[in-house]
């Protein structure tokens, strides 16, 4: 079973020479410390820059340089600022390559909910709705299961939804899968796991072709 | 060259008043305009809609106002650093409309350039839309969402100049440029503000004629909700 930071080395396979990426909050934001060196990629901030670096040396930190996370960033060499309708723009005119954020929940449609919890959380849903009514490539990075042990991989998701039929991948701690016409294709197991434990985690249709490889991370 | 200045933040919010429309610059605490918001809690008005992407922290940003019971509604798109205001929502003290964020900035920017409306993809077939237009374009099904309409703009930028134009810095721009010139009047503060002629015109990221008044700015704390940094070495 990979822990969070396991998830986040198995999604970087997926960035390529090239890339512009957007990430979210949470697992996603560790993916760009997994990134192959030797490949030329951009992380898009949807609060308006491009070209993110590393956390900034203790007593650099800027105020007026943050990422979506409102955490103090730096940027690299190439980057540029801009304001939040041009950063909307980039995103829905699919000039973006990647798309990585978590969910609550996902159906074997490829419907996500990952913005409210009705009576519990309303944090709001930020430029997630965005992010996945336009994105070509959308990864999500989230656990198999809830913290109740309750599978995220669902026929059909019970909480509001932030977008319909987007999801194209999930990596989770137990897998990788590929959303399908048919529902969630088994692609890669995480080392140690089996099909009949991914299998048991996933409410929805998950159709397993073959011999399941294990995940190379 | 035409003066946009003002004396101060309280000549620069001349008009204001109960139950209006604001619209606030800021993405978290980054980029508010602060003195426009003290100005606001000093003057006590009640009632307000606030168009900004979320709603400061308790003691802070838009927080202050929250405190104060001044705001009616927030359209936002995220909320989540703010316990008074959870309280609020859930008690139905507060009205809150959430928008995705990419939606919000261009309903900014709509109100800005003279859109009325316009179609965007985000939030179809969510609560969003709900009792909202939808159509089809080439396949794809998108929303219509319509400009917003507010009273006044109060947005925060580094450096200005007399005649109103303005520089941002940073991730400090965000939704500030957006809304300038997207209310009946647009007040601007400034870090720096300059002598027209001090800042070169290629340069400018909001030319002066959005902005109907800039003020030099005071006392920033610029306060930064994730201190986040690595080690040396």
């Amino acid at each position: 079973m990979l822990d969070k930071n396991g998830i986040a080395k198995r999604i970087a396979r997926e960035v390529k020479d090239g890339y512009y990426v957007n990430l979210g909050i949470g697992i996603p934001t560790l993916v760009a410390n997994f990134v192959r060196e030797d490949i030329s990629v951009e992380f898009q901030s949807e609060n308006g820059v491009l070209g993110m670096g590393p956390f900034p040396f203790e007593g650099e930190e800027d105020a007026d340089i943050i990422n979506a996370g409102k955490q103090t960033i730096t940027t690299l060499p190439g980057a540029s600022f801009f304001d939040s309708a041009l950063s909307f723009g980039m995103i829905r005119g699919k000039h973006v390559d990647l798309t990585i954020l978590g969910a609550m929940e996902v159906a074997e449609n490829g419907d996500i909910a990952n913005w409210k919890i009705p009576g519990k959380m309303v944090k709001g849903m930020g430029g997630a709705m965005d992010l996945v009514a336009s994105a070509e490539n959308i990864i999500v990075a989230m656990m198999h299961t809830n913290k109740a042990g309750q599978s995220k991989l669902l026929k059909k998701c019970s909480l509001p939804l932030t977008g319909v039929a987007c999801v194209k991948k999930i990596v989770t701690n137990l897998a990788v899968l590929e959303v399908t016409p048919d529902g969630f294709k088994l692609l890669e197991r995480a080392p140690g796991i089996t099909v009949n434990e991914i299998e048991k985690a996933t409410d929805g249709r998950l159709i397993v072709e073959g011999e399941v490889p294990e995940m190379e991370i | 060259m035409i003066n946009k200045t003002v004396a101060n933040v309280a000549e620069a919010v001349e008009g204001v008043a109960d139950g209006m429309t604001f619209m606030l610059g800021g993405f978290g605490l980054c980029g508010i305009p602060e003195n426009a918001i003290s100005e606001l809690v000093r003057l006590g008005i009640k009632d307000i809609t606030c168009i900004s992407n979320n709603a400061g922290v308790d003691d802070f940003g838009l927080g202050l106002l929250l405190q104060e019971r001044q705001i009616k509604k927030m359209i936002s798109s995220y909320v989540g650093e703010n316990d008074e205001f959870e309280r609020q929502m859930l008690s139905g003290e507060l009205e809150v409309e959430l928008t995705p964020q990419g939606t919000l900035a261009e309903k900014c920017r709509a109100a800005q350039a003279g859109f009325p409306a316009f179609y965007t993809p985000a939030g179809y077939g969510t609560e969003v839309a709900e009792g909202k237009e939808t159509r089809e374009f080439n396949g794809k099904m998108y929303v219509l969402e319509p400009a917003y309409e507010a009273d006044f703009s109060f947005v925060k930028a580094w450096k200005g100049d007399e005649a109103g134009n303005l520089i941002f810095k940073g991730t400090a721009r965000n939704f500030n440029p957006c809304m300038c010139g997207a209310a009946q009047i647009t007040v601007a503060e400034v870090e720096e503000l300059l002598p027209a002629g001090s800042l070169d015109p290629n340069e400018i990221h909001i030319p002066g004629i959005f902005v109907q008044r800039i003020f030099q700015g005071e006392n920033y704390e610029k306060r930064i909700e994730q201190r986040t940094v690595r080690q040396k070495g």
